[in-house]
């Protein structure tokens, strides 16, 4: 393990998600910085999602504290009500299948995520209903950020398409813009570069920079894609059977022998206990027997 | 349709033998229904119940079936054509042929009218070379073309119905029917708000409608409130029968919460039969008030010492037509209220945030939006307007009753809701006047008139499965100038 240097954003400390037996993520601790792309890597199954959901307020862990820093105080993360996380401590997420709204526009799908701010803007509908001018500016700022984030993900000219009807690859671009509409501070991404091709992927990397360069916000991301994981994260977290093997800067962790062990396996001889391979021989004549 | 599917493997050669099997297996299914329902009948003779038998009806309604069903065999197998012409000659010559009953006469004539139907759509769908898929589209932008004529339907429509009273074949039966319409269109777009736009099945809508026409019945009755008082009394009553039922309901979803709306509709009519000290039972509540107009005049004949009447303040002659006209006036008001109301919240946070909720509630809680206070909203505000339309119900009847407020109510409404296409508020218009116009008008025909609202629905549901008019415009455009429509066409074309 290395230290990343950074201002500390997210810390997670012993969260441990337990579903009946089978414990899904088990004892991980790790610090996420500010402005810093953490990448969560490991092999399927491995509790990447089961630890995202945790974060985000869709499971309550069972055990573990995750503490966002930012101004308005230190958030609990596991102490707040599922919307709360996105609302109060500024955290969003896209989805591993992505969740759009299919049948409502582009467009819609970035206004409805400034919910909250036009909420207040029209007074709980009212000024709305009366068509306030107040609410009227309130709405024209939210476009002009939907455009910003339309721009940034090269959907401008579909802003008026039903989500929908949207190519794969865009669909999983707009799921990244409406995410960015909340204006988080923590940016959480479920596999962004799933099914999408090398071109594709490349304009994500770029994407997720100007993010952290331009938006000055962290970012967490679960992967598959090395490529993608390696060239543009300052931090990868390696999780395997729930529980966090390797934590460090990219360099680090792709030469760790721990790691390579989880992605690669073993040879046959080291997989086996000492006392199994005692056994080994008697096993061998006992079939032989018969 | 199965028929469909067998119709793309349809081969010239007829089967005679599979076909008269099929025929003759629904025909037993026919006699098996037919035979206890039909064939036996109680009769008093004296204080005696005994048993007739109409064995004679049973056979023919058996033989209707087998009959019909052999047309809709030699539909399904491409030769279309001439069942219709056959089924329109038995549809024509039972109207004048002298049958043994009644009943009959109708089985059989409606029977040739839906095969005849079935026909016509057979024989358009084998002239025609489009596929399924490009026939759906065809509707859908045909849904599109409506949504834009709507501009200018919608006004036109608003005037037709100011104007209605005063047209020539207005007569008191005409606007009666009208009013009645226009209180399920009410209903209807005020159950659009929950059911259309925030996607919650709501199955017990009728509670808030009894809330209201009770409010308003109760708070008459016992404190001799006037009816322009006790309108906005009966809204507030009725969202907060909404607000309480709803914050154990909305944390159920899909089905469950269905299940629980229907439970809660019929707990309210239960109470209303039974508190019978209070709301008087199952003998309801007569002598309503009418309303006044304006709390000004009234519309009686000989108003009562020192106030004035109508008639009298306008110097005009009394009519009784002018307290149904003014009613007819009231709840297009009322109506139009509900209209506005949700054209303008679609394009505000709230609704759409209803819309998002009905796209996919999961991605709603990862944007920061509360989902409990959304349904609520959604919930109380449609409960209002239902409480509106429910005391409008009371003062128009004068009397009202558990009676009034059965499930069947609320399945008319959410039928208006589902066959108009959800959350379109012209395609509730358009159902309304189906589901409840047609067997208002075909009311010549009094039982069998259901028959008519059947029919309206299995053509509907076989015409356009998502509902009349589903389509949806987009709440706000980022390039006005075109419409999003003809872009997406555009690029369609292109790719």
């Amino acid at each position: 393990m290395t230290a990343v240097p950074g201002i500390p954003l997210l810390e997670v400390e012993h969260l441990t998600m337990r579903f009946g037996g089978l414990v899904a993520v088990n004892d991980v601790s790790f610090t996420a910085m500010e402005r810093q792309i953490t990448a969560i890597i490991g092999p399927n199954g491995a509790g990447k999602t089961t630890m995202f959901n945790c974060l985000t307020g869709f499971y309550s862990p069972t055990v573990g504290r995750l503490t966002l820093h930012r101004t308005g105080g230190p958030f609990l993360l596991e102490r707040l009500e599922a919307f709360r996380i996105s609302q109060q401590a500024g955290v969003a997420r896209t989805f591993q299948n992505i969740r759009l709204f299919a049948h409502m526009s582009v467009l819609e799908n970035l206004v409805v995520a400034q919910h909250n701010k036009l909420m207040k803007a029209s007074a709980f509908t009212v000024a709305g209903l009366l068509g306030l001018p107040s609410y009227r500016k309130a709405e024209k700022q939210a476009v002009e950020l939907a455009r910003y984030w339309l721009d940034k993900v090269k959907l401008t000219k579909f802003a008026d398409w039903e989500a929908g009807n949207l190519p794969y690859g865009a669909q999983r671009r707009l799921e990244i813009a409406r995410a960015m509409c909340t204006e988080p501070v923590l940016l959480c991404l479920d596999e962004p570069a799933a099914g999408l091709n090398p071109r594709e992927s490349g304009d994500l990397s770029e994407l997720l920079i100007h993010i952290r360069e331009e938006e000055k916000i962290g970012v967490l991301l679960i992967e598959h894609d090395m490529s993608v994981v390696m060239s543009i994260s300052d931090h990868v977290v390696v999780l395997d059977y729930g529980r966090k093997i390797s934590d460090g800067t990219p360099a680090f962790v792709k030469t760790d022998p721990t790691v390579i062990r989880a992605y690669l396996g073993e040879e046959e001889d080291e997989e086996l206990p000492p006392e199994v391979k005692q056994d080994l021989p008697e096993v061998a004549e006992r079939e032989e027997a018969p | 349709m199965t028929a469909i599917a067998s119709h793309a493997n349809a081969r010239p050669g007829l089967n005679v033998g599979a076909m008269l099997k099929e025929a003759g297996l629904t025909a037993l299914v026919a006699l098996a229904l037919t035979f206890p329902l039909v064939g036996l009948r109680t009769v008093d003779v004296g204080s005696r119940l005994t048993i007739t038998t109409r064995f004679d009806e049973v056979l023919i309604s058996v033989l209707l079936v087998f009959v019909g069903r052999i047309g809709l065999i030699l539909t399904r197998e491409g030769h279309a054509l001439p069942v219709l012409v056959v089924s329109l000659v038995v549809a024509v010559a039972a109207w004048f042929a002298p049958l043994p009953s009644e009943i009959l006469r109708v089985i059989t004539i409606a029977g040739a009218a839906v095969l005849a139907i079935r026909a016509v759509i057979a024989v358009r769908r084998d002239r025609s070379t489009l596929s399924q898929q490009e026939r759906d589209r065809a509707m859908d932008r045909l849904g599109a073309r409506v949504q834009d004529a709507a501009m200018w339907i919608g006004p036109i429509a608003v005037v037709f119905a100011i104007a209605l009273p005063f047209m020539p074949f207005a007569s008191r039966s005409v606007v009666d029917i009208g009013i009645l319409i226009l209180t399920y269109i009410m209903l209807g777009w005020g159950l659009n708000i929950v059911v259309g736009l925030a996607g919650l099945l709501d199955l017990g809508y009728v509670a808030f409608y009894a809330v209201g026409a009770y409010s308003y019945a109760l708070l008459a009755h016992y404190f001799g409130f006037s009816f322009w008082l006790c309108l906005p009394l009966a809204g507030l009553l009725a969202a907060f029968s909404g607000l309480v039922l709803g914050f154990p309901v909305l944390r159920l979803r899909g089905d469950y919460f269905a299940i629980v709306t229907l439970g809660f509709g019929e707990i309210i009519r239960v109470v209303l039969l039974n508190w019978a000290v209070f709301t008087g039972g199952p003998n309801g509540i007569s002598g309503i008030p009418r309303p006044s107009f304006f709390g000004i005049a009234d519309f009686d004949r000989r108003p009562p010492e020192g106030e004035i009447a109508f008639h009298q303040l306008f110097g005009i002659a009394f009519d009784p037509m002018h307290r149904i006209i003014f009613l007819y006036y009231l709840i297009l008001v009322l109506a139009l209220l509900v209209n506005f109301f949700t054209m303008r919240i679609r394009k505000l946070p709230l609704g759409r945030a209803w819309e998002a909720l009905r796209e996919d509630d999961i991605a709603c809680t990862s944007l920061g939006i509360n989902r409990t206070n959304i349904k609520l909203a959604a919930f109380t505000i449609a409960a209002m307007f239902g409480g509106f339309a429910g005391s409008f119900f009371a003062t128009r009847q004068g009397f009202i009753s558990p009676e009034s407020f059965t499930f069947i109510e609320s399945a008319i409404i959410l039928a208006i809701v589902v066959l108009g296409g959800m959350g379109s508020q012209i395609g509730v218009v358009v159902a309304a006047l189906i589901v409840i116009g047609l067997p208002e008008a075909f009311r010549e025909l009094a039982e069998y008139r259901m028959l008519t609202f059947g029919m309206g629905m299995v053509l509907i549901m076989v015409w356009r499965p998502r509902g009349l008019l589903a389509h949806r415009d987009p709440t706000i455009l980022l390039h006005p100038r075109r419409s999003a429509r003809q872009q997406q066409a555009d690029s369609e074309a292109g790719a």
